[in-house]
């Protein structure tokens, strides 16, 4: 399939029969709910999100395990992740997602190894736990952490290991090092999203509340749902320093065991990443009393907003004072970027398909740079995500969420401590403050747009066919087949090995990343001379 | 220190494996199904195998690797795939055409006892499978070998399609074993060289190093056709390169269509190549071109014009077995000492093998099948060597213990160029060495005390 230049002559909706055209009856109603219009409607419509893939179809998502170990657990720095299972699911997991990390001044990082028990088929057959618990021994007996994490892999659900009674019992044995175990198995759930959630409860089981040496601060908070792709979080942490903010618990980019051990201490909860983290955000809340807000430090504009947000909760002059002294300081490199990259940049269209929050956060800085976003979607996100959580509770149960743990949490008898009055609140809601709050990706985008979940490839292909955009975003299994036809891709899982993107620098950086991507001689080159020119002429002219 | 945790005694393990010198089957059987032409490898397992093997692949060459995936949920993994895999195959040949669609198994569908071949018989009585179109398969199950069993057990799978016609067809079938596309492409170039007709399978040149043309093509023009793989079964022979990766599938070849064979190693170095071209020679009755010849004598004079550098310097490695038996054969021949061996792979015929190539070097020689990258660290710790030679994760060893380092093996991804430039044949060899020698005087370069630095070396 070659691209044409061809002018945008296309409707929305006729990019979606063509999208569905191919497909067998029932593939195309199933996949015709999740392809929607953004009719630019007061309230967003509504999309199919969250179900299965169907079978065959090249999906771009993965499974539990990768949200539970890869996303959220894979970060910390000095827990060691000891996978029960096949040696693969380590492995493919091994230092693949570019979760940066500052060692820190104990130098427990273990970042740079993968444990596994490399289960065999005797162990499939006889039962894995005593492998496990001599496992669990060893890396004790090496390495002595203050923490072991142990997650399953498909088989141990359906051979039956009790990973969470080994875990029980060798915590209890070593006394000083927490050992903990999340069943995520692959098969749960239809997609990385029950990872993370299964993560979270863990989190919050075993960690949250277990230590009180909490960093000193005047302003304290939290920040859920950010991991530190390619040094995001380092850039978000200069910035909340800047401004004389603390940041007490990251979840999880760049964050070691005694940050979540401590987050209930903090006095505000900061969520990035809706998807993977807000369970965290409302436990914190029922339990100590801490309120979340969502904030996006994707983007300039995002990122002085959320800056502006955490002043006003706070309501402290000085803080407010010193966060717009900080961000009227900031934005001048990040405007004299964007008068550099503008001329090149400016009516230019982009695709983001990726992530639970990514697809959204990242059209912020599209816009920042004056480009259009024609078409968007999430691979693993709830229709919260993308409508506002205003759906939650018309959302359905079926039978791969039922089978997701929900934690249920109770105001710690001592612990809890409401943060803010509920009149406080109530004043702060009336000058417009949103606790709580998400309003999705749909409201930011513009009418005829369209919003397509969990995006598969030959979805992909056409959508690129047909509307051409300037430049496309997805992650790493896209894009050499998005390159082939001559469109610029940009990762934005790993970033392309670059980063940070997040924060004012962040910005910056991205600024130029796709200035680059979109002046770049390289794609002028897919032509030979001859193919360019295939006469052949009369007469060569020598000289 | 990267890995600032990994102690110099070593403390024998029995449950962990850390930083793992292998990893699990499907990957295998995916690399190879996709050096078929027309070929969707499909894994028959939870999403994330899938994403986790494209992944892997893709960040490898920097190309598309398109597979398929039964997409299990729960109530699969209860109830069985059968029924995931049935509407798989309806909707890849729907959606994708493609000539063959090969299955792999996970660790997921193996415990719960799927029957692939039962499925697929079914798949064919329901009419989902196209007429001339194909659904082959294999058993792989990830708590079994390794990403090579894999490997191996998708290229015995292809063999499922040969069928003997009783008339020889005059080809020599070549199983490569599991080296990169560049290499592939190399292999028939020897052969054509020698006219010799070949069947190459797996054949993943021109699949996985495709150009950049502004057109996509899911199934690109490169990979052993359906056809050629029924052919194979008329073949006068087979050569399976490497012992690990390649003889399963001609054994079962000569056992279903009397096709012979002869396991050879993969042709690294020059006396694996001498193997190599000299069986292809007489089971083909042809004679060795000059041409060859010649490339055989520019790596001999390569490895002359630089020998002082390779001199008794000691080398570590860590890799696949196949792979790792060819090199430490190469590397002998060179004076080098390989003194620390470690494959993920099972198998303690490996240890004997490299015991056996390695008898003459007057000092202890560490090897180990089912061993990891943690075990090779500490050995490095305990006895220095001046070269470490394995995948990309080797790096971080490198990095601490400051050894130069050579890219090599699966996988590779930081660097490029082994998607191009092979390391089999005399050719091969010659960037082989290139590549050491570099190495080796770069750090002499950059280590050499301002009175003994060289210009000329």
């Amino acid at each position: 399939m070659a691209i044409q230049n061809k002018p945008a002559q296309w409707t929305a909706a006729e990019v979606k029969e063509e999208l569905l055209k191919k497909y067998p009856p029932k593939v195309a109603r199933k996949r015709s709910h999740s392809i929607v219009i953004n009719e630019g409607a007061a309230e967003a419509p509504e999309i199919q999100a969250n179900v299965r893939t169907i079978p065959g179809v090249i999906t771009m998502r993965g499974c539990t395990y990768a949200g539970c170990k890869g996303v959220i657990m894979g970060p910390t720095r000095d827990i060691v992740n000891l996978v029960h299972g096949p040696i693969g699911c380590s492995f493919y997991a091994w230092l693949t997602r570019r979760n940066q990390t500052d060692p820190g001044p104990d130098g427990e990082n273990y970042m740079p190894y993968a444990f596994s028990t490399d289960m065999q088929d005797s162990d499939i057959i006889f039962g894995g736990e005593k492998k496990l618990k001599v496992a669990v021994q060893e890396v004790y007996d090496l390495l002595h952490p203050k923490a072991i994490a142990i997650f399953a892999t498909c088989p141990v659900g359906l051979i039956g290991d009790d990973i969470h009674a080994v875990a029980r019992e060798m915590k209890e044995k070593f006394g000083d090092c927490n050992v903990f175990a999340f069943s995520c198995e692959g098969y749960k759930g239809v997609s990385q999203s029950a990872g993370h959630h299964i993560a979270n409860n863990q989190v919050f089981k075993h960690l949250v509340g277990t230590e009180t040496n909490v960093k000193e601060g005047k302003y304290k908070i939290n920040l859920l749902g950010e991991y530190n792709i390619g040094g995001d979080e380092f850039e978000i942490n200069r910035v909340l320093k800047k401004c004389g903010i603390t940041n007490v618990a990251t979840f999880s980019g760049n964050s070691s065991y005694d940050q979540f051990c401590t987050a209930h201490l903090a006095d505000l909860s900061c969520v990035m990443c809706h998807r993977s983290i807000n369970y965290v955000a409302d436990m914190l809340e029922i339990k100590y009393g801490i309120p979340w807000i969502k904030v996006n430090f994707v983007g300039a504009e995002g990122t002085a907003k959320s800056l502006r947000k955490i002043g006003q909760y706070f309501g402290d002059k000085e803080l407010i004072d010193r966060i717009e002294e900080v961000i009227a300081e900031e934005l001048k490199a990040v405007e004299a970027a964007l008068a550099e990259v503008r001329p090149h940049t400016q009516g230019k269209t982009s695709m983001l398909f990726v992530g639970g929050s990514r697809a959204h956060h990242y059209q912020d800085l599209f816009h920042e740079m004056g480009m259009k976003t024609l078409a968007a979607g999430y691979e693993f996100a709830h229709r919260d995500d993308y409508e506002g959580r205003r759906v939650i509770p018309n959302l359905k149960v079926d039978a791969d969420s039922r089978n997701i743990e929900e934690l249920v949490v109770e105001a710690d008898p001592n612990e809890y401590r409401p943060r803010k009055s509920e009149e406080e609140k109530g004043k702060l809601g009336e000058a417009g403050f949103k606790f709580k709050d998400y309003e999705g990706m749909i409201p930011d985008m513009e009418k005829g747009s369209l919003i397509i979940d969990d995006l598969n490839q030959y979805e992909a292909e056409k959508l690129i066919e047909i509307i051409k955009p300037d430049i496309f975003c997805a992650g790493i299994k896209e894009k050499f087949s998005i390159q082939k036809l001559g469109i610029p891709m940009k990762q934005l899982h790993s970033y392309d090995y670059g980063g940070p993107y997040a924060g004012f620098k962040g910005a910056v950086n991205f600024y130029h990343e796709i200035d680059r991507l979109l002046s770049s001689r390289i794609w002028g080159y897919m032509k030979a001379p001859w193919q360019e020119n295939p006469e052949l002429s009369a007469t060569y002219v020598w000289e | 220190m990267l890995l600032r945790h990994t102690p110099k005694e070593v403390m024998d393990r029995h449950a962990v494996t850390i930083n793992p010198a292998k990893t699990c089957q499907p990957i295998g059987a995916m690399y190879a199904a996709l050096g078929i032409h027309g070929c969707l490898p499909h894994s028959h397992g939870s999403q994330g195998c899938c994403a986790y093997h494209r992944s892997a692949l893709t960040r490898h060459y920097k190309e598309p690797v398109s597979a398929s995936t039964s997409s299990f949920t729960e109530g699969a993994s209860v109830f069985g795939g059968q029924s995931n895999l049935l509407q798989a195959i309806e909707n890849i040949f729907t959606i994708y055409d493609p000539e063959v669609i090969a299955v792999h198994t996970t660790c997921l569908s193996e415990t719960i006892g799927d029957d692939i071949k039962q499925i697929r018989d079914k798949a064919s009585k329901q009419g989902l499978i196209p007429e001339g179109k194909h659904v082959i398969y294999c058993s792989t199950p990830s708590y079994v070998g390794s990403h090579v069993t894999g490997f191996s057990n998708m290229c015995k799978g292809m063999t499922e399609l040969s069928e003997s016609t009783g008339r020889k067809n005059g080809k020599v079938n070549v199983l490569p074993g599991w080296v990169e596309p560049s290499d592939m492409e190399e292999i028939k170039r020897l052969a054509g060289l020698m006219n010799v007709p070949i069947t190459l399978f797996p054949d993943t040149s021109g699949i996985l190093n495709g150009p950049l043309t502004g057109e996509y093509h899911m199934f690109p023009e490169g990979g052993v056709t359906v056809r050629e793989l029924i052919g194979a079964g008329d073949a006068i022979g087979t050569l399976a390169l490497g012992e690990w990766c390649s003889a399963d599938a001609a054994r079962h070849l000569d056992t279903k269509c009397k096709v012979p064979c002869k396991v050879l190693d993969i042709p690294f170095g020059l006396a694996a190549t001498d193997r190599f071209i000299d069986t292809l020679r007489t089971v083909a009755g042809t004679s060795v071109p000059d041409d060859i010849n010649r490339e055989r004598g520019q790596l001999v004079d390569m490895m002359s014009d630089t020998a002082q550098y390779y001199y008794h310097k000691k080398v570590a490695l860590c890799g696949d077995p196949d792979q790792l038996i060819s090199m430490v054969e190469f590397l002998v021949s060179i004076d080098m000492w390989p003194v620390h061996i470690v494959t993920g792979t099972p198998g303690k015929k490996f240890e004997k093998r490299i015991k056996e190539l390695t008898a003459g070097i007057p000092c202890e020689v560490n090897v180990r099948a089912a061993g990891d990258m943690f075990l090779l660290h500490q050995w490095i710790k305990n006895e220095p060597v001046d070269l470490l030679i394995s995948n990309t994760y080797g790096k971080y060893i490198a990095r601490d213990e400051d050894i130069p380092f050579l890219r090599f093996g699966f996988p590779i991804l930081d660097r490029v160029g082994h998607q191009y430039f092979p390391n089999v044949g005399y050719k091969g060899g010659l960037r082989l060495l290139e590549r050491i020698l570099g190495l080796l005087l770069d750090r002499k370069d950059r280590d050499d005390p301002e009175t003994t630095f060289e210009l000329t070396l």
